[in-house]
C-alpha cells in the first residue's frame, strides 16, 4: 500500500517535472493559428474588416472575436480557405464590410497632383513614390488596391482603375459560365467581322 | 531496316486524318505582302527586348529583339525594311488580347545581311559555341511548344544525353507541315540531327515518323543512306494520336517510361521536332537566324489547301488571301490542329514561330457544341487518357473549385491537354476546357499568394521603418533634452563659480574698505602735515 502511494507520488512528480520542462523548452512564440490565418489573408492592409490591418484581423479570428467573412478583397476564396482551416462552415461575405470587387489598382492623375504627400503617408505598402511639391505616382506592381490613398487626396486625383489583363496572366474562362453564355447566344466561336472581310 | 521493338502507350485515339487534303503539293513560298508584325514574345519565357528604334532601316536577318534572360529567345527581321512601330498589336491567342510587337514595313528589296558565320564543318566547332549559336539564332521548338531550344540543349548538369529523338510524328489531324518538310528537306532535318548529337554528345538519333507518311519515311531513308551515319535510325511508328507528345514518342520508340515528375532530358533523351532540327541546321551550317516557318493551310473552309513557307510576322489574313481565300461558308478559323488548337477571334493576327497550321472549317464541319449532360461515370476518358489520369475525377475537382486536390492528388499538371477525353465523352463534357481553366486558375492563385506575401513584406518593412523613425526621433529629442539639461547644469555650476568670485571680490572690497577706514581713522587722530602745507601753498598763490 505504502509502496504504491510512494511509486505513484514519485511518478507524478517526475512526469509533472517533465511536462513542466517541456512546456518551457518547446514553447511556441506568438500565436501559430493567427500566423496561419494571416497567411490566407490577401494582405491588402485595407482595414475594411474593421481592424487596422490583416494581422490584427487574423489575431481577432484566432481569438474568436471576429467572424471569417469580413474580408472583401479576399472574397469568397478567402472565406472558403479560412473555413477549411478552422473547420467551420463557409458563409457569404458580411454585407456590412462591403462587397467583393474585381481587382483594381490606384491611378494618380498626374496633371492634377499637387505633391502633398498625403497619399504616400496613407499607403500601407509604400507603393506610391513622390516628394513634397513634386508629382506622385503609383507603382502598379506593388499596389494592393486597398483604396486607403483615395480619401486623403485633397484634389481627388486618385482613381481606382481595373487592372489591365496581360497575356501571361490571362485565364481560361470557367466552362460552367461559358455554358451560360452559350445558352444565350448560340455561336460563341464563330469569328466575327474581320474574317468575313477576306472571304 | 531495324529490328526495333515498338511499344504502345496507354489510351490514345484514331481520329480522322484529313492529311491528304494538304500534303499533295510542294511547299510554296509566301510573297511578302503588307506589314510584318513581330510579337516580342513568340516563345516560352521572357519577351525579347527590342534593340531597334522606330524609323530605323533593317536588313533581313538583322537582330530586332535580344533574348532577355536564360529562358528567352531573340527575334530577327524576316526581310529588309523600316521599323514603323513598336506597340501593342492583337496576337494569335485564345483571349484575342494584344501584346507588344515590332512592326516592320518591308521595302521589297529583301536585302540580306550575314547574321552569323556559316559553319559547314560543324564537327570542328565546340558544342558550347554551337549551343550559343542556336540561342542567338532564336531557334525554339517549332512543334508548337516554342520552348527555347538552347535551354533544352543545356540539359541537366551531370546527366549526359545518350539519345536524340527527332519528332516527325505529326499526330494531329489536318497538319502536314512536318510531312512536307521531311519529304522536301530530309537532308536538312537529318543534318540537324547530327548537329544536335554533336552538341550533346549523344550516340544515337532516332527519327520517329507515323506510318501514315510513307513518302516522308522514304525521303528520310534516302537522305540517311546519303549521309551514311549508322547512328541515325528512321523509325515508322503506328498512327495513334498523340504519339507526337514527347514522352509518348520516347515510350513508343524505346519503351522508356518517363515518370510524371521527370523531364526527358533527365533520363538522357533530347527530343526535338524535325522542323526545329532543320532550323538548327540552317542556324549552324548556313548562319541564318530563324525568320521563316512552314504553315499548313487546310480545312473545308479554305479554297486552296497546302503548305506555305511564310516570313514570321505575316498576318494570317494576308497569307490566306494569297492562298486563294476562304470558301463562302467558312465558319471558324483555328490556329493549330482540331485537337489542340484554338479558335481565333480575328484573322488579322501575325503568324509566329508557334503557328504550324491555319485550319478553316466550313459551317457543316464545325463540331456542334451540344449542351453537356451529367457525367455518367462510363470511364471512357480514363481509358483513353495517354497520361493515365482520371479525367472524371479532375472534372469534379475543377467543378467544385478544389484546385488543391486537382493539383496534388489528381496530378492536373501532368495533363498534356491532348483533348481526347473531351472527344470520347458520351455526355459531351468539355473536359479539357475544365482542365485548362483549372490550370490558369491555379497559376492565378499562386500569383495572388506571391503578391500577398510581397505586400505583407512591404507592409512590415514600412511599419519597421516608421517604428525606427519614431524611435530615432525620440532618441534625438531625448538627446536634445539631455543636452539642454546638461547645459543648464553647467550654467548652474558656472553661476556658483561666479558667486565664489563675487564673494572673493566682495571680500577683497571689504578688506580694502576696512583698511581705508582704518587709515582714515588714524589720519584723523594726528592732523596731517600735508594738508596744512597744502593749505599754505594755496594761500601763497
Amino acid at each position: 500500500m505504502l509502496t504504491a502511494i510512494l511509486v505513484f507520488t514519485l511518478l507524478a512528480l517526475v512526469l509533472g517535472a517533465l511536462l513542466g520542462y517541456a512546456g518551457q523548452a518547446f514553447r511556441v512564440e506568438g500565436d501559430p493559428l493567427a500566423d496561419k490565418i494571416d497567411a490566407l489573408l490577401p494582405q491588402t492592409q485595407c482595414g475594411q474588416c474593421g481592424y487596422p490591418g490583416c494581422r490584427p484581423y487574423a489575431e481577432a479570428i484566432a481569438e474568436g472575436r471576429a467572424d471569417i467573412n469580413r474580408c472583401p478583397p479576399g472574397g469568397e476564396a478567402t472565406i472558403k480557405a479560412l473555413a477549411d482551416l478552422l473547420g467551420v462552415e463557409p458563409k457569404p461575405l458580411d454585407a456590412e464590410v462591403g462587397e467583393e470587387k474585381p481587382k483594381r489598382v490606384a491611378w494618380i492623375d498626374e496633371q492634377l497632383c499637387i505633391g502633398c504627400t498625403l497619399c504616400i503617408q496613407a499607403c500601407p505598402v509604400d507603393a506610391i513614390v513622390g516628394a513634397p511639391k513634386l508629382m506622385h505616382t503609383v507603382i502598379v506592381e506593388e499596389c494592393t488596391g486597398c483604396e486607403l490613398c483615395v480619401a486623403p487626396c485633397p484634389v481627388d486625383c486618385i482613381h481606382m482603375v481595373p487592372l489591365k489583363i496581360e497575356l501571361d496572366h490571362w485565364r481560361w474562362p470557367n466552362p460552367e459560365q461559358r455554358r451560360e453564355i452559350a445558352e444565350g447566344a448560340s455561336s460563341v466561336h464563330v469569328p466575327s467581322k474581320p474574317l468575313e472581310q477576306h472571304v | 531496316m531495324s529490328e526495333r521493338i515498338l511499344h504502345r502507350f496507354p489510351g490514345g485515339l484514331h481520329p480522322a486524318q484529313h492529311k491528304a487534303e494538304s500534303n499533295g503539293t510542294p511547299i510554296r513560298q509566301a510573297r511578302l505582302q503588307g506589314l510584318l508584325v513581330l510579337p516580342l514574345k513568340q516563345h516560352i519565357g521572357n519577351p525579347a527586348q527590342p534593340v531597334v528604334a522606330v524609323g530605323e532601316r533593317v536588313r533581313r536577318h538583322q537582330l530586332l529583339g535580344r533574348a532577355d534572360g536564360f529562358v528567352s529567345a531573340p527575334i530577327h527581321a524576316p526581310t529588309s525594311g523600316t521599323i514603323v512601330a513598336i506597340e501593342e498589336r492583337p496576337v494569335a491567342h485564345p483571349s484575342g488580347l494584344s501584346a507588344p510587337c515590332i512592326v516592320l514595313e518591308p521595302d521589297g528589296l529583301d536585302e540580306a545581311m550575314q547574321a552569323f558565320d556559316p559553319w559547314p564543318d560543324f564537327r570542328a566547332i565546340a558544342p558550347i559555341l554551337l549551343r550559343e549559336r542556336v540561342r542567338e539564332a532564336g531557334v525554339v521548338g517549332l512543334g508548337g511548344a516554342v520552348f527555347p531550344s538552347a535551354v533544352k540543349l543545356a540539359g541537366r548538369p551531370g546527366i549526359p544525353i545518350h539519345t536524340v529523338v527527332l519528332n516527325g510524328a505529326e499526330c494531329e489531324p489536318y497538319i502536314t507541315c512536318d510531312d512536307r518538310l521531311m519529304r522536301e528537306r530530309a537532308g536538312e532535318v537529318l543534318c540537324g540531327g547530327q548537329i544536335l548529337m554533336h552538341m550533346v554528345g549523344a550516340s544515337k538519333c532516332l527519327v520517329g515518323v507515323e506510318d501514315n507518311k510513307p513518302e516522308a519515311i522514304a525521303a528520310l531513308h534516302a537522305a540517311a543512306s546519303e549521309l551514311d551515319d549508322p547512328r541515325i535510325e528512321i523509325v515508322a511508328i503506328p498512327t495513334v494520336y498523340p504519339s507526337g507528345a514527347e514522352k509518348q514518342l520516347i515510350y513508343v520508340l524505346t519503351g522508356e517510361r518517363i515518370s510524371r515528375e521527370m523531364r526527358a532530358t533527365e533520363r538522357g533523351f533530347l527530343g526535338h521536332n524535325v522542323a526545329t532540327a532543320a532550323a538548327v541546321y540552317r542556324a549552324v551550317v548556313l548562319g541564318e537566324p530563324l525568320t521563316r516557318r512552314i504553315v499548313t493551310l487546310t480545312g473545308s473552309g479554305m479554297q486552296h489547301k497546302g503548305n506555305w513557307e511564310v516570313p514570321l510576322g505575316m498576318l494570317a489574313c494576308d497569307l490566306i488571301a494569297q492562298a486563294g481565300g476562304y470558301t463562302p461558308d467558312v465558319a471558324r478559323l483555328i490556329l493549330g490542329g482540331p485537337m489542340m488548337g484554338f479558335a481565333l477571334c480575328s484573322d488579322e493576327v501575325p503568324l509566329t514561330k508557334a503557328a504550324n497550321c491555319l485550319l478553316a472549317l466550313a459551317a457543316h464541319d464545325v463540331p456542334v457544341d451540344p449542351l453537356p449532360l451529367p457525367c455518367i461515370r462510363c470511364g471512357r476518358c480514363a481509358e483513353s487518357c495517354p497520361v493515365e489520369l482520371q479525367p472524371q475525377q479532375l472534372l469534379w475537382d475543377a467543378k467544385a473549385g478544389d484546385f488543391e486536390r486537382a493539383e496534388k492528388q489528381d496530378s492536373l499538371f501532368e495533363c498534356i491537354e491532348c483533348g481526347i477525353c473531351a472527344v470520347v465523352c458520351p455526355s459531351h463534357i468539355p473536359l479539357v476546357q475544365y482542365f485548362r481553366y483549372a490550370k490558369t486558375e491555379i497559376w492565378q492563385r499562386e500569383r495572388e499568394k506571391n503578391k500577398a506575401a510581397q505586400a505583407k513584406e512591404r507592409f512590415e518593412a514600412r511599419n519597421a521603418r516608421l517604428e525606427r523613425e519614431k524611435r530615432e526621433r525620440e532618441e534625438m529629442l531625448a538627446s536634445r533634452r539631455a543636452q539642454l539639461a546638461a547645459q543648464k547644469a553647467e550654467g548652474e555650476t558656472a553661476s556658483a563659480a561666479v558667486d565664489e568670485k563675487q564673494k572673493a571680490i566682495q571680500a577683497a572690497l571689504e578688506r580694502v574698505k576696512a583698511r581705508k577706514a582704518a587709515l582714515q581713522a588714524s589720519a584723523e587722530d594726528t592732523p596731517s602735515t600735508t594738508t596744512v602745507a597744502e593749505a599754505k601753498e594755496y594761500d601763497n598763490d
